[in-house]
């Protein structure tokens, strides 16, 4: 660009100005660029931001977006909007919600591996009612924050709200049982019938033989789950009739209808046991009795042959000594004995040698039978059945016909001894009380098919023809009674009723003979007055006798 | 075509005093005192650099929000396209069209019709100037109109702004826009038309 004017080629009027020269400024880089620049840079520190306070970008996968709306519904930490919905769309496969969510910048660390996704909406579940708040507001997403440190953007959303949220203290332990009873998600657990935690989730072990269960035990009540610790299903009601009476035993209502979870230490645990670390796996027992069985590690088999039937006889029916658990029957079974040519039925039972505790010096322990007190425990053994001690079969109800097996001293016993060639070894047996019932009554039985009944039968035939006959005799007999003698007897009483009677009227004070009397008797009275007035005067006057009575002097 | 520049002279843009030039480009006027240039210094760099500045916020001033309303129920945020979608989804067509037309396509045309006439004067091109300079015009006369949607959107925020039921706030995008309107005009107003002219004079 040219910057030189030219000279003037044209005429102008003369006295037009000059302009002024002035010094060339000095060159500098255009100011003006800046301002490009300028612009670049505050733009982009804007969309910086932008980007920096939108925070990241989420999917969450639900099975339905039920009441979910894009822009508008909103994702809650504990009540806190930590950021937005912004688009929803079926998943390629269709089986799925995906959910985009933008979170809040200052959310961004609460996206790890277990951090977890719920809808929140009004619920009525195990009695009680949830998210009422949004039937108002409208459902919301919430939030329950992971301690992983993996970060994560993609989630699966849960359909139902997690029982126990990771900022909840308490500790969570799994626990295997063989089926899941009537617990569910939510059950209780129970600590001396104290709601202590949750069941928090179930599922069935691959290959579908048992159940592994995971619960969650509230802060103050997690310390008192010890490696010790036994749990039991609670669910329902647990009912046992014993001499006592009947007992009834629950853990609350709400595990009446839902199902629960006890748990509780051995009774001989020691009592300052350290608290068992999260995710330990214990073993659910079906109920309290059990559980609280001191464990039995070791185990002693036998065989016994029982005489009799075994209906009634289950496996898993106690070994009872006198009343006492001590094992239980394992199996029952049908045995050809090639040798006797004959069937047998041997019961095979477990005993705990430990639930027998032995006495000693150092106070009470459980009889240790290892290995190598092995024959000490045969010895032992031995000198108790040589005391008499058998197994008999006994039935433990009436009712139900259940049969158990019961070890007892019996002094009248045969000679007999354990059978310790055979393995397992056999374990001699003696009839049971029912089965000596059994033998006497056919005992009897046999001693009444001896009696004569015919010849019996025959003579008292003859004897009761001959009784006949004497009975229509006296039949007679009593008919000629009635006929001539009856008649008589009554003639002579009416006869002696008459001669009564006169007696009667001749004794009445009224009669003549009865007046007659009483006069005769005055009389008597009176001569008997003379009598005596006369003897005293003739005492007094003997002479009177000869001279008679003196003339009254005058 | 004889110019003031041909026959030696010069105006002042002060005072319009009519001067001989002096050797010398840089130069005062006799009268005022202001400097006198005989075209418009660094028109051309000027021009440029502002037009680069506004076509750079062209793209955040459609990309990010022009506003942003939050009321009961509902938070949105609205860029100048997702509002002109917005308008045709409820059937206002004539304001969609006036809204896309003054907010989208004419601050485009602007920064390519500058664009264009810049490149011409730099390569010295000599057809049609007639023509690019009734353009040049053109893009002088509408840079003021292309405001609207700036008004429109400080008159919601003032009306809007009454109770915590709805609240307007304006966006990024809004100052986005409005830069790239203010630097369009500025950079028409640095262009110094003359300058289409003296690859013709040079003819």
């Amino acid at each position: 660009m040219p910057t030189t004017v030219a000279e003037p080629e044209a005429p102008l009027p003369e006295d037009l100005p000059r302009a002024i020269p002035d010094a060339p400024r000095s060159k500098r880089l255009p100011f003006v660029w800046i301002l490009p620049v300028l612009v670049v840079i505050v733009t982009a520190a804007v969309v910086v931001q932008q980007k920096l306070d939108q925070g990241p970008s989420i999917d969450i996968d639900f099975q339905s977006a039920d009441g979910i709306e894009a822009n508008k519904t909103k994702i809650r930490y504990k009540d806190v909007d930590i950021g937005d919905v912004t688009g929803i769309h079926v998943s390629k496969d269709r089986k799925q919600v995906v959910i985009t969510a933008r979170i809040h910048n200052d959310a961004g660390d609460y996206l790890v591996d277990d951090t977890r996704f719920w809808v929140v909406r009004p619920r009525l579940a195990g009695g009680n009612v949830s998210g009422l708040g949004t039937l108002v507001s409208g459902v919301y997403i919430s939030v329950d924050v992971g301690r992983s440190n993996v970060k994560r953007r993609t989630f699966e959303g849960l359909e139902v709200p997690p029982i126990v949220t990771s900022d909840l203290p308490g500790r969570e332990f799994v626990l295997h049982a063989d089926d899941i009873g009537s617990l569910t998600v939510g059950s209780g657990v129970y600590y001396r019938h104290i709601v202590a935690g949750q069941v928090v989730a179930y599922s069935l072990d691959p290959g579908g033989n048992s159940v592994t269960i995971k619960v969650f035990i509230d802060k103050p009540y997690d310390d008192f789950v010890t490696p010790g610790t036994r749990f039991w299903q609670a669910s329902g009601i647990d009912m046992s009739v014993d001499s006592d009476g009947v007992k009834l035993r629950t853990e609350s209502l709400s595990s009446i209808l839902e199902g629960g979870i006890a748990f509780q230490s051995l009774p001989n645990a020691p009592p300052a046991a350290p608290a068992a670390p999260a995710d330990t796996v214990f073993h659910l027992f079906m109920d309290r009795e059990r559980a609280l069985l001191p464990a039995d590690t070791e185990v002693r088999s036998f065989v016994m042959y029982f005489k009799g039937s075994l209906r009634g006889l289950s496996v898993g029916a106690p070994v009872d000594l006198r009343g006492i658990t001590i094992g239980e029957v394992k199996s029952v079974w049908v045995e050809y004995d090639p040798d006797a040519g004959d069937l047998r039925f041997p019961v095979r039972v477990d005993i705990f040698p430990q639930r027998i505790r032995g006495r000693t010096r150092r106070g009470n322990h459980p009889l240790s039978v290892d290995t190598a007190s092995e024959m000490a425990g045969r010895v032992l053994l031995d000198s108790l059945v040589a005391h008499g001690m058998r197994a008999e079969l006994k039935t433990g109800s009436l009712l139900t016909g259940q049969k158990y097996v019961a070890l007892d001293f019996h002094t009248e016993v045969p000679p007999d001894h354990v059978g310790w060639n055979a393995e397992p070894p056999v374990f001699p047996t003696t009839a049971g009380a029912l089965d000596e019932i059994q033998d006497s009554v056919g005992s009897i039985a046999k001693k009444l098919d001896r009696v004569p009944f015919e010849q019996i039968t025959a003579r008292l035939m003859s004897t009761m023809a001959t009784l006949d006959e004497s009975l229509k005799k006296a039949d007679d007999l009593i008919g000629q009674f009635d006929g001539t003698i009856a008649p008589q007897i009554t003639a002579t009483l009416a006869q002696a009723q008459g001669a009564m009677q006169n007696a009667k009227d001749v004794l009445s004070q009224n009669s003549p003979l009865q007046t007659d009397l009483s006069n005769t008797l005055l009389e008597l009275s009176r001569a008997a007055k003379s009598v005596s007035t006369l003897v005293d005067y003739l005492e007094r006057h003997p002479e009177s006798l000869l001279r008679g009575k003196p003339k009254d002097p005058p | 075509m004889t110019t003031g520049r041909a026959l030696g002279l010069l105006v002042c843009t002060a005072c319009r005093a009519t001067l001989r030039a002096a050797g010398a480009t840089p130069c005062l006027c006799p009268r005022c005192g202001a400097r006198v240039h005989p075209r418009k210094p660094n028109s051309l760099a000027t021009t440029a650099s502002l037009l680069a500045s506004a076509a750079l916020l062209y793209i955040p001033a459609n990309l990010l929000p022009v506003m942003h309303m939050q009321t009961f129920f509902d938070v949105e945020d609205d860029t100048i396209l997702s509002g002109v979608l917005t308008l045709i989804q409820e059937g206002e067509w004539p304001l969609a069209l006036l809204v896309f037309i003054a907010s989208i396509v004419v601050p485009l045309l602007k920064i390519l019709a500058m664009t264009w006439l810049l490149l011409s004067v730099h390569r010295g091109w000599r057809g049609s100037i007639r023509a690019r300079s009734r353009l040049f015009r053109l893009v002088e006369y509408v840079g003021r109109w292309s405001m609207l949607d700036v008004f429109a959107i400080s008159l919601l925020v003032s009306l809007v702004q009454i109770s915590s039921l709805a609240t307007v706030q304006v966006g990024v995008g809004a100052l986005a826009f409005g830069a790239v309107v203010v630097l369009t005009m500025l950079a028409a107003q640095s262009f110094d038309e003359r300058l289409l002219w003296d690859a013709d004079d040079r003819g």
